[in-house]
Parts: structure tokens; sequence; C-alpha cells
């Protein structure tokens, strides 16, 4: 999986999980001002990132530094990258 | 105490007919069942009714998704009712946020397809990883009326009463004393209910379910009939906007009726099996309160299930009071038993009856059960000058209650 394709397994998963328009998903929409994603939505958006790249992030510490989409993107292919 | 008086100014409804307050009189009227087999039930192993009314599909979308996610069914179909409400109340976004508009809504448990989408996976993987964080927030008890509160913007007091099938009676009585003694000028009151396989299988557990009429869905339940085989259940939500008497005529709004009595006791005598005694001090009580006689109930609309007990204790109990004199139907027949919002989405019909001067029959009354039979039952749709009406709501774990409602009469 690039780069490219991560980026936009992620915004079709967020999309479709919150109900967002993927016009909207760029990298620099703040999650809770652009996107309306408060408190309660992270959890959420933690478990289905979980699921569509099978792996556990819920206790990174970076993700408590997440403020943007681009943040996402960026934690997500840091993280596949460790991985491999 | 302060006592004002309470009327209803505005309703909303959710049923096996579908969405509205129209609808639902409309069917009821027309003789309709809501009834229909329901083929995932015959599943499950030892469930023996495979019938059931359920709503029809509809799309929540209208509710937005920062308010839907934490609902269930029962609270989305509680939330559609209560902007029918509001919109036909003509209700301000500041009488919703003044803090003199509560909320008295509750349901049988919190929402049981949550409650097993989460044991589903917390027993399969024995983890919690995957639990939404909106998950509790439709299994808690008062899940239908704090969503409701969110969705509408509501500040004003919450109500979550809890009693099966007498909780949107219960929830109506509440409201009802709630206004009347000042607290609170105007109360969003019902119950709602989702259909979950739990709910026919507690009564199949009693042989208390409808069994025998699987390939003929229509004809159950049949409440007082002689051939009644007992429940079926449904789901939907009922909702009555209750208003202090000032209040309503200050902002001209149109009253449909007035809420001027209602009692709720404790039966002991059994958790489970209905006693005629205590059903009848329930309704003495609630005529006291609202200062009535008997023979100044011109109909009562009937809580019967179609159980057996059921149905023989609560016209044992009319019988003594009324004699064969008042008019009585049930409406489960048309309806099934919708559980949390029954209470509400038949005291809606009551107030359609006074309104077109009209009663609905009991829907599959064709013999009528000696036991149930001292009392005067609507077979046919009957014209009739109807001022004042009774309505019954009994409970599993033995919660008696009882509305009186009167027509308006601006005296």
């Amino acid at each position: 999986m690039n780069d490219q394709e991560i980026i936009d397994l992620i915004n079709t998963t967020l999309a479709n999980e919150f109900e967002l328009n993927i016009d909207d998903m760029v990298p620099g929409a703040v999650l809770k001002d652009d996107l309306g994603l408060d408190s309660l939505d992270r959890v959420d958006m933690v478990i289905v990132l979980e699921k569509a790249f099978s792996f556990k992030i819920r206790e990174e510490e970076a993700i408590r530094e997440i403020h943007t989409l681009g943040d996402i993107h960026n934690f997500v292919i840091h993280k596949k990258q460790e991985m491999e | 105490m302060q006592t004002r008086r309470v009327v209803i100014t505005a309703m909303g409804a959710i049923s096996p007919f579908g969405r509205g307050v129209n609808i639902l009189i409309e069917s009821l009227f027309a003789m309709k069942s809501g009834v229909t087999n329901i083929t995932a039930l015959a599943d499950f192993g030892g469930l023996r009714t495979h019938v059931a009314a359920v709503v029809p599909d509809m799309d929540p979308r209208e509710i937005p998704r920062k308010y839907r996610r934490s609902m269930s069914k029962m609270s989305i179909y509680a939330t559609l009712a209560c902007q029918e409400a509001v919109s036909q109340g003509n209700v301000t976004e500041e009488q919703l946020s003044g803090g003199r508009l509560g909320i008295s809504i509750g349901s049988t448990v919190g929402s049981p397809i949550a409650i097993q989408e989460f044991f589903e996976d917390f027993l399969t993987y024995r983890s919690l990883e995957r639990m939404r964080a909106t998950t509790f927030f439709q299994i808690m008890n008062h899940s239908c009326a704090t969503n409701v509160a969110q969705a509408l913007g509501t500040t004003g007091r919450i109500l979550a009463p809890s009693s099966a099938c007498s909780t949107g009676c219960q929830a109506i009585g509440y409201g009802f004393e709630m206004i009347a003694s000042g607290k609170q000028d105007m109360m969003l009151c019902g119950g709602a209910d989702e259909f979950h396989p739990l709910s026919p299988a507690t009564f199949d557990i009693m042989s208390a379910a409808s069994v025998r009429y699987n390939d003929t869905p229509h004809l159950t339940p049949r409440p007082f009939d002689r051939d009644r085989d007992g429940v079926v259940c449904s789901e939907g939500s009922g909702i009555l906007l209750l208003e202090a008497l000032d209040s309503a005529q200050k902002r001209g709004a149109r009253i449909f009726a007035e809420i001027t009595g209602f009692a709720t006791s404790s039966d002991t005598s059994n958790i489970a099996d209905p006693n005629s005694e205590s059903i009848e001090a329930c309704i003495r009580l609630a005529l006291e309160d609202a200062g009535a006689k008997a023979d100044g109930i011109d109909y009562v609309n009937a809580h019967a299930t179609g159980t057996i007990q059921g149905d023989i204790a609560e016209s044992t109990a009319i019988g003594r009071i009324f004699g064969n004199k008042a008019p009585v139907s049930s409406l489960k027949g048309h309806l099934g038993h919708t559980m949390a919002a029954c209470g509400a989405l038949e005291t809606i019909a009551s107030i359609a009856m006074i309104e077109r001067g009209s009663l609905i029959p009991t829907l599959n009354l064709e013999n009528v059960d000696p036991l149930c039979g001292d009392i005067r039952h609507i077979r046919q749709i009957a014209r009739a000058d109807i001022k004042t009406v009774l309505k019954n709501n009994f409970a599993l774990g033995g919660v008696n209650t009882c509305i009186v409602i009167r027509g308006y009469a601006n005296e």
C-alpha cells in the first residue's frame, strides 16, 4: 500500500463513519472545527482506523497530538512504515 | 402545592402504521392491523410466537449525526415523534431552551439491540477495544429522554420513568403532576420501545405470548375474545405535549384535550399476575383525582393486551365500577403491544375519538369471552358524544396506571 492509497483509505473510512463530504477531506482540515469531530468521535475514529489498517494505535502517545486530517495521514503512514 | 390545569397542545407518533399521528389515527379507524409474521423469529429455538408489529423502515438522517450517533432505534422514534409534536405545537426555540419545558419519556429497558451488539463482541473477543464511545448512551435507561433533550435543546427537567407496559401512561401522569405543581410549564411526555426478540421471549416463557396465529397474524392479538392466546409485541413511540392551561392560552395554542386526573399504584399480590381488586382501586383513585364519578366517564380505553388473565382482571375491575354502561375497547388488536409507547399512542387515539365523536372498536373481538362479558364492548365503529375518557395501562411488576382525559371545554 503506497502513501496515496493509505490517504485514500483514511479519507473514505472517516467519511463513511462520520458522514462527511469526501471533498472536505483535505489535509488542512481541523478535526474539531472543520470536520465537527469531538472527543466521542475521536474514540470511534481510533476504532475504525484500527479495523481498516489492522493495527493497534489506541495507546499511542502521538494520537493525542493529532489536530488535523493531515496529522492522521502522517501518523498512519509512519505507523505502517514501522510495521513493515 | 400549586395546582394548575394541564392541557394537551400537540402530539407525535411513530407506530407500526408509519410516521405521524395522522396515519396512526386513519389506520385505527380503518380497522387495519399492523401485525405481521416475522420470519426471523422462527430461527430462535423455544420461541413459539412468530408475530409482531414493527415500524416500517424510515430514514433517520434528518436527525444530525451529532445527535443520532448516541441513539438506538427507540431514541430515534422518540425524537421524530417529539419533532412532530414541537412542530404541530408551534413551540419556539426560546421555549425549548428556556428551562420551563421538560422531558418525561421512558422505555422498558435501554436499547436491547445495543446491549446485544456490545455483548456479542465482548463475549466473543473478551475485549473492550471495539466498544464505541456512544454505546453506553444507547444502553442507559434514560437514553430516550436525554437523547430527545439533546436533539431538541431542551434545558428543563428530565424524567425517565420505566415501568414496562405502564411506562407511557406513567410518563404522562408524572408530567401532568410536574406542570400542575408549577415546576414546569410544558412537558414532552410519552414512551418508546424498539422491537427485539427479548420482548416476545419474555411473554412466551410465561405462556402469555400469542402463538396460534403465526400464519394469520392479522387475527391476533384478540383482546377480550374467547380465542385470544396472548400478547403480540410491537414498537414505536407516542409523545404528547402537556402544557399549563395559562401557558397555552397566553400563546394562543390549539388545545386538544385536558388531563384531569392520574393515579398509579403498586400491586403487591403478585409480580406477574394482574389483580382485579388492585386495578379497581387504581381506577377509583384516578377518578377521585379527576373529581369524576363513574357515570361521568364516557369511554374506557382498556390496556387489554389479549392475555387470558389480564383481560379478565381488567374487565372485572371495569365491570365493578362502570357496569355495562361505559363503552370499552382496546387498541392492541390493531397495534399489538407497543410496550412503553402504548400508553401515549393509545392516549393520542383516545383524543382523536373525543374530537371525532366516534369510537374505535376492539379489532379481532369476534366472540366475547364470558369471563370478560360484564362490560360494554365496542364491536363496530360507533358515533358517541364522548367528553371524558379513562385510559388504563398495567404492567408486569405490578404497576397500575390510569389517566382521565377530558375534551377541552373553555369554561
